[in-house]
């Protein structure tokens, strides 16, 4: 029975038996639902539209473990992860100046903070914790639409068949088309939304050890660096992988296009920058990709469900960006297990309306995802901060140089140099107390 | 070659794709005369729209189907933009993600 429907479903003739769950996407949130789902005895069928899971998947590469770890118990002894991030640095660009920020665990051990991972590796060790489970998985199937009648959500579309369950979990990332398609989501701002563009770039693993400081190829460094994105509001990023560094940019789109520079363009800007050109030197680029990402923010949280679905993950547009920290992929695990639960107790009751589903919202609001969201709600208005991305990665770059440099010409003192810099990026007093009050209240208060 | 030497064709070039004969991706024409932004020609990052003169031609083939293109378009333009993911298993393969 199980392994026919498969080639079944590709036959496109049969009408399969109804399950318990479709869960549409085999990314983290996806492959985590079914995982649990199955394990308390729900049958399950997971369909991936790439040829294997996380064919489709792109992230800028760091999973947060904790909430990993809660689930799946040591998962690093076993997944494909590639370094445990040891280094954090937020750096800021200057023209030809950077400024620093260095946070190095010096003892690291288990239980780890954070994983560098690459999508098509890890994703599919995560979607065989869900078969291993019970649950079925299906690449290489698209689901064309839910299948929907009088506002009850009754299972998907794909290929022409109809796959009919109590519950569908619509776990399919960022874009969201199927609730797009089914008029269950409002259209996005290109405000709220950033366009991330990514090269893999291979370079030795001895090399990657020795230049990011690490003791052992275990071990690994993230940076973030602001400033020199080509006069878009964004950042970049830079994580060692095993033998491959993945170095981007994160843009509000919005911003890309008022720039009139090219997704590429702004990246070789990026790249273009010493401190860059320094870490990534004598790499070979073998992959590019790109992918959106939510901004994230505590006031766009969506409905999470209704009848005879739940939405989890980045679908939901759930992501947490404080500035110091990108998170998607344990949110969506965090959501995903909060929306596992609650179809366990609508099991129980046997009513999968939206009244049935709704524990789903206490269970999610009971996770440390949700509370991380609500503290950092203020840190959203600082990704449209347009100082933060032009003016001040420079400014602080030429206070240092002023402060560094012995010249002939008379020296400065610190506030001195803050004032001129000021003045040479006209940056006023009322702006930098405004942006201050900004930045406290958002990450620091 | 050092890094910054690679245009755009060469990265994608770099891509796995199993391409699909059909396009997985319409423009609405009409749309595209009145927009006057016309953001799909800066923020995809694989250049997919190119202004042909008088009209958007679609290098479907290059998509990433990142999403970029749907949300400028929506919000910055007139939404002239159909897409639907490609038919299983066609498109872009990421071997790394």
């Amino acid at each position: 029975m199980v392994d026919g429907l498969e080639t079944r479903l590709a036959a496109g003739k049969v009408k399969v038996d109804k399950f318990d769950v479709v869960i549409v996407g085999a990314g983290p949130a996806g492959a985590t639902a079914a995982y649990l789902l199955a394990k308390a005895g729900l049958t399950v069928v997971v369909i991936e539209r790439g040829q294997e899971p996380g064919s489709k998947n792109v992230s800028g590469g760091l999973i947060y473990a904790q909430i990993y770890d809660e689930i799946f118990p040591r998962f690093w002894d076993e997944a494909p992860v590639e370094r445990a991030i040891a280094g954090h640095s937020v750096v800021f660009l200057g023209k030809k100046s950077a400024t620093a920020m260095d946070f190095r665990d010096q003892a690291l051990e288990p239980p780890y903070n954070s994983f560098s991972v690459l999508r098509a590796k890890f994703d599919p060790w995560l979607a065989a914790r869900a078969e291993e489970a019970g649950a079925m998985v299906m690449p290489g199937f698209t689901v064309d639409d839910l299948v929907v009648e009088n506002g009850r959500v009754h299972g998907v579309r794909a290929g022409g068949d109809e796959l009919h369950a109590d519950v569908v979990i619509v776990a399919e990332g960022t874009r969201s088309q199927l609730l797009k398609q089914a008029g269950l989501r409002e259209d996005y701002a290109p405000k709220d939304v950033s366009i991330g563009i990514k090269e893999v770039i291979q370079l030795p693993e001895q090399t990657i050890t020795d230049r990011f400081q690490c003791l052992s190829a275990g071990e690994g460094a993230a940076y973030t660096l602001v400033g020199h994105t080509a006069g878009a509001e964004g950042g970049g990023f830079i994580y060692t992988n095993r033998d491959t560094l993945s170095v981007g940019v994160v843009a509000k789109i919005d911003s890309v296009y008022r720039t009139k520079r090219q997704p590429h363009e702004i990246l070789d800007e990026f790249k273009s920058h010493p401190f860059v050109t320094r870490l990534i030197h004598g790499g070979e680029v073998v992959e590019y990709s790109a992918q959106t990402v939510h901004r994230g923010g505590f006031h766009l949280i969506p409905q999470l469900y209704g009848d005879g679905y739940v939405v989890a993950g980045s679908a939901a547009r759930l992501l947490l960006n404080n500035v110091m920290t990108l998170r998607g992929m344990d949110v969506a695990v965090a959501s995903a297990s909060a929306a596992a639960e609650a179809i366990i107790d609508a099991k129980a009751k046997d009513d999968f309306s939206a009244e049935g589903l709704a524990s789903y919202d206490q269970y999610f609001k009971e996770t440390s995802v949700y509370k991380d969201m609500q503290t950092f709600k203020d840190a959203y208005p600082l990704l449209e901060n347009k100082r933060l991305f032009h003016q001040y990665p420079e400014m602080i770059c030429s206070i240092m140089e002023d402060m560094f440099s012995v010249s002939t010409r008379p020296g400065k003192k610190g506030y001195r140099a803050l004032r001129d810099q000021m003045k040479e990026y006209d940056v006023s007093f009322l702006d930098l107390a405004k942006d201050m009050y900004q930045i406290s209240k958002g990450v620091v208060i | 070659m050092t890094l910054n030497q690679l245009s755009l064709d060469d990265r994608l070039g770099l891509d796995r794709y199993e391409i699909d004969e059909q396009s997985h991706i319409s423009v609405d024409h009409s749309c595209c005369e009145s927009c006057e932004i016309k953001p799909c020609l800066t923020v995809c990052p694989a250049a997919v729209y190119v202004w042909a003169g008088n009209k958007v031609a679609i290098r479907y083939e290059n998509c990433l189907e990142c999403g970029t293109c749907t949300v400028a378009c929506e919000g910055g333009g007139e939404g002239g933009i159909d897409w639907r993911p490609p038919q299983g298993g066609y498109g872009i393969i990421f071997r790394y993600g």
